[in-house]
């Protein structure tokens, strides 16, 4: 059987091409120095790298390939004004106090190009496909929409790659997850990643690195291929990719740090070149038809934690599963339909994106949200802002009686002011719905904008699915 | 980075599956620009309750596992955020090692990179010594990592590791000393890398 594996050998996933492209040498039985194009930072992960770096007396390497944002601690509203908070104010001043000293390039609070770093960064065509790219931050497998290796990494690794510019590595196994048919009517791309999650698990994709294959994902948007990509970690997996094709390319084409004319025509020939070819292996693989995924809820303390917005809550009987409904106060069995919610968020790395917001306005235009709800948007980049005023949606959610606020992380993690009340639930487009995360006590419930917004009309979860054929 | 080469220490046993960086430490103690300081605030809101008051039956504020600096937790530790401030504020409170039966992959990284040290075991090893140390709180165990070894009075197995992480935790290296020797090579890489603008 030579002649069969020799044919094997030259097959390639789209991993394996990209990641293969950036291998600069190997530990003899040891891991790859892999090489990053890519370095994106943020305020609460880069200042104990910057420090490492002091104490070693070594610059930055590649201060031209790292782009920076101040978005986890900040403030969505009276950015113009001086942070209240004097940690999180210190925190946004080192970052521009590093960022000058060693001449990295700062969309600071207020920028035209500030943002969350995995909304502003793409939106810019700072991502590319065939790239490499990291930030100190789990949600980084956003930029796999792309066709591009990125990934979160821990502050010791910033350090290393603001030393050196790449990082040790041992290479993941491979994962694709085929999705095909036709999705059901009100099932967005966030119910899509909801599903596969809690069919697999939340630790399926552990050491692997995941490919979505299929005609789900060919047909979606970039907006929409981010939000699948983005919750890749949900699952375990340290990233997850699509393939670049020509809803990439178009994407692409323009934007800002995008290559231009004759370098756009070469970057177009070579990304063509990196989806996975036929006949390429991957050490795990899944296929879920489309036609079986339907809105989805989260129950529980973990992104795992899923069912179909009209199921019920599963009996498992484990003690960590009880664990979770308690904190919830939830019980096994029930559904979720009815529930009253008194706060809505639109927002995160997950579910900022232009799109989002124009999904929930169609919903929400001409309607008044329930009396008893807070629905707060936050859009994820200054551009989003400026979109949802030129297209009229900001009326559209300010008349509805939304509260739209400033760009960033805000309640996704509640680590400015944005905070929900201990025991209310919140029902929200972010990715996480761990104890505590969008504040101590708060029970975090998550679904996509279409869900979040129909929650925040009727003040309780209602069956979007039947609304949508009524 | 500290060495580590063998331990013989007791356990905290905390049987909960799936334990998140979100409670490893909260977001909102995430603001220092320093390492120092996060044991303080490890588990905070499972080891305090609203009112800030010791909840007394969570493992870690039971006076008998006060000199404990392993703890053996349940599948999928350190799921969610990548937050090295989770490997700092565990090695903060005093832990060397954590054993559990699978862990995430960002903080197996991060913890390897902070001296700290993750055993996966078995679910039925794992299962076995979260009893023992249940039962009886001054039960010891020895790590040994150049030998790859867990062992109690009444059971042991074999651990893996990767063999560059062990060399690096066996001598207290750091990979950025490696990657920063790597210099020239990289440069090299540079000259023929792919790049359209």
């Amino acid at each position: 059987m030579p002649a069969f594996t020799e044919i094997n050998m030259t097959k390639k996933t789209l991993f394996d091409k990209v990641w293969d492209a950036h291998v600069v040498t190997a530990v003899p039985n040891g891991p790859q120095v892999l090489y990053i194009d890519k370095h994106l930072i943020h305020e609460v992960t880069s200042p104990q790298a910057f420090n490492e770096l002091e104490e070693r007396s070594i610059k930055v390497a590649r201060p031209d390939q790292i782009v920076a944002t101040a978005d986890h601690n900040t403030p969505t509203i009276d950015q113009h004004l001086p942070i209240k908070d004097p940690l999180s104010r210190n925190q946004l001043s080192q970052l521009t106090s590093n960022c000058d000293k060693h001449e990295i390039t700062l969309y600071g609070l207020g920028h035209e190009n500030n943002g969350i770093v995995h909304v502003m960064a793409p939106e810019l065509g700072i991502t590319q496909p065939g790239m490499t790219m990291v930030c100190g931050d789990s949600h980084t497998s956003t930029h796999g929409a792309f066709g591009t290796i990125a990934f979160g990494i821990g502050t010791s690794q910033v350090a290393q790659v603001f030393a050196s510019q790449c990082l040790l590595l041992q290479k993941p196994k491979s994962l694709r997850v085929n999705v095909n048919g036709i999705l059901p009517p009100g099932v967005l791309s966030k119910d899509v990643i909801l599903y596969i999650i809690a069919k697999l698990g939340t630790n399926a994709g552990t050491g692997y690195f995941c490919e979505y294959a299929g005609n789900v994902f060919k047909e979606m948007s970039m907006e929409s291929r981010m939000t699948v990509c983005n919750m890749s970690i949900e699952m375990g997996a340290r990233g997850g990719m699509i393939a670049p094709d020509q809803t990439t390319f178009d994407y692409l084409e323009g934007k800002e740090f995008a290559p231009q004319g004759d370098a756009f025509a070469k970057a177009v020939a070579y990304w063509k070149t990196l989806p996975t070819d036929e006949g390429a292996e991957f050490d795990q693989e899944y296929h879920i038809d489309a036609e079986d995924i339907a809105p989805m809820i989260t129950y529980g303390t973990n992104p795992g934690m899923g069912i179909k917005i009209n199921e019920s809550i599963p009996d498992k009987g484990d003690m960590t599963f009880e664990k979770a409904l308690e904190y919830m106060n939830f019980k096994e069995g029930s559904q979720l339909l009815n529930t009253p919610i008194n706060y809505v968020f639109i927002g995160s790395c997950t579910n900022s994106r232009i799109e989002d917001f124009r999904v929930a306005a169609d919903y929400v235009k001409g309607k008044q949200k329930a009396a008893n709800v807070n629905a707060w948007l936050v859009p994820g980049s200054q551009k989003v802002a400026r979109q949802l005023e030129s297209e009229g949606l900001k009326e559209v959610f300010e008349e509805a009686g939304f509260v739209l606020r400033q760009p960033g992380c805000s309640a996704c993690l509640a680590m400015n002011d944005d905070k929900i009340p201990a025991g209310e639930y919140c029902v929200s487009t972010s990715n996480r719905n761990f104890e505590g995360r969008q504040g101590q006590g708060a029970r975090t419930i998550l679904a996509s904008p279409l869900v979040a917004a129909a929650t925040a009309i009727e003040g309780k979860i209602i069956d979007i699915t039947k609304t949508l054929v009524a | 980075m500290e060495k580590f080469t063998t331990l013989k220490a007791t356990a905290v046993p905390l049987a909960v599956e799936n334990i998140d960086t979100d409670q490893i430490i909260p977001a909102r103690f995430l603001k220092a620009t320093d390492k120092k300081g996060f044991g303080d605030n490890l588990f905070k809101d499972w080891r305090f309750d609203k009112k800030d008051e010791m909840v007394t039956g969570f493992p870690l504020n039971n006076p008998a596992y006060n000199d404990a600096q392993i703890l053996v937790a349940g599948n999928n530790f350190g799921c969610g955020s990548s937050r090295e401030h989770a490997a700092w504020a565990i090695s903060g409170y005093g832990f060397k090692v954590v054993i559990s039966s699978f862990f995430a992959d960002i903080f197996k990284g991060n913890a390897l990179n902070n001296g700290l040290l993750p055993i996966q075991v078995t679910p039925s090893f794992l299962e076995e010594l979260l009893t023992t140390v249940q039962k009886d709180p001054t039960t010891k165990i020895t790590v040994d990592l150049e030998n790859q070894m867990i062992e109690t009075a009444s059971s042991k197995a074999e651990f893996d590791i990767d063999p560059y992480k062990k060399v690096c935790l066996l001598n207290g290296y750091d990979d950025i000393d490696f990657l920063i020797s790597q210099k020239e090579t990289i440069e090299n890489f540079e000259k023929n890398r792919i790049v359209f603008n």
